[in-house]
């Protein structure tokens, strides 16, 4: 079955060579195929991020693998394993290091909640720290689940309101001393 | 070439007591001869390699800690367990073997961060798993395997999320795999299976 394209109108008969669309739709459109995914590998599940990444799962079909390093190049951070209380500190701090807007996913059962570890060094979960947007199950998840997740995602910023969210960046930013308001 | 056994040891080194072990020669040292008998296993003795440094928690006997060491001699290929007993049940203390041995540096840093035994002579003497402020010493008995509540390494990011270092959720745990029976029914069954798991409060 053919699905009706909500966000576009377009009909070359009447418009020509002009689309009519909402503002909300172009930038969820351009974020969702742009995701700049960092990699928060702490442990085995790092592994199946990489597979992820790989030839033969190829994350880069979906518009995600320009994998970054620097959280000042990437908007999603895909924590991928076992988070201690010692590396909860690291991961807030990196998390505030990337640009708005941004989001999280949680692979696997370690970041999610813990997963085996139910011990005194290990944080139950990693959305004690920040904000999680999607979770992956499994351990480790397999590189279809991660992709499945990743296209979630892309779902979930689809359905933003992106203009709304912006205006409200602006204005808390505007109320920050010191901070630079952007576009 | 015979293997070298107890009787050897003590002949050069009458403080030494033979040590009950299911694998290699044991032995059991004063803790304050120990530098001397590791200089002179390393110097003398060619056990020129530090495997392991380790401790026991006894619990409740006395003494209540002991210091392990495994050496081994590259060349003659054998390995030696020492075992040293700390005089004191409530701050334990043990020479450090670093300047022997530059391996024992980051061994004798775990022992005191798990453990708490304090190595004497140690150059930086600093936890090295658990961050810096942190109160306890994890493998301690005491010490419950959910871990004890207290504050996040970083006070501005524990402000920011309210996050603490919180009692892990044991549900029913800890988990253990049963030794007997085929390996295919061998899966970690929770001790106590009549945990559901409690709302947290925030
Ligand atoms: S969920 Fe499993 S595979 Fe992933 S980090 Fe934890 S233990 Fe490793």
């Amino acid at each position: 079955m053919i699905q009706q394209n909500t966000s576009v109108g377009y009909d070359s008969k009447v418009e020509g060579e002009v689309i009519v669309t909402r503002a909300d739709s172009v930038i969820n459109w351009i974020r969702k195929h742009s995701v700049w995914p960092m990699p928060m590998g702490l442990a085995c599940c790092a592994i199946e991020l990489m597979a992820a990444g790989g030839s033969r799962f190829d994350i880069s079909r979906f518009g995600m693998e320009v994998m970054r390093f620097s959280p000042r190049q990437a908007d999603c951070m895909i924590v991928a394993g076992t988070v201690t209380y010692k590396m909860a500190e690291v991961i807030r701090r990196i998390y505030e290091q990337m640009a708005e807007p941004k989001w999280v996913v949680a692979m696997g059962a370690c970041a999610s909640t813990g997963g085996m570890y139910r011990s005194y060094a290990t944080l139950q979960g990693v959305d004690r720290v920040v904000p999680v947007d999607v979770y992956v199950s499994g351990c480790p998840p397999r590189p279809e689940a991660l992709l499945d997740a990743m296209m979630k995602l892309q779902d979930k910023i689809g359905r933003e309101n992106a203009v709304k969210d912006l205006k409200a960046t602006n204005e808390v930013l505007a109320a920050t001393p010191g901070a630079r308001v952007g576009a | 070439m015979k293997a070298t056994d107890f009787t050897d040891l003590v002949q050069r080194f009458d403080f030494l007591t033979e040590r009950e072990s299911a694998d290699h020669l044991a032995v059991n040292c004063p803790a304050d001869r120990l530098l001397e008998l590791a200089t002179a296993l390393r110097d003398e003795l060619a056990y020129d390699l530090l495997l392991d440094v380790t401790a026991v928690d006894w619990d409740a006997e006395h003494p209540r800690f002991t210091g392990v060491y495994h050496l081994y001699t590259t060349e003659r290929h054998e390995y030696l367990r020492i075992a040293a007993n700390c005089t004191d049940d409530i701050e334990p203390t043990l020479p450090s073997l670093s300047t022997l041995y530059p391996a024992a540096n980051w061994h004798e840093r775990e022992t005191y961060d798990l453990m708490g035994i304090r190595y004497e002579g140690h150059p930086d003497l600093s936890r090295i798993l658990m961050w810096d402020d942190y109160p306890y010493h994890p493998l301690r008995k005491e010490f419950p395997l959910a871990g004890i509540e207290t504050p996040l390494p970083a006070d501005d990011v524990a402000a920011q999320t309210n996050a603490k270092v919180l009692p892990a959720p044991m549900m029913g745990g800890p988990f253990v795999a049963p030794t007997e029976g085929p390996m295919s029914q061998a899966e970690p069954l929770a001790k106590d299976e009549s945990w559901t798991e409690k709302e947290e409060n925030q």
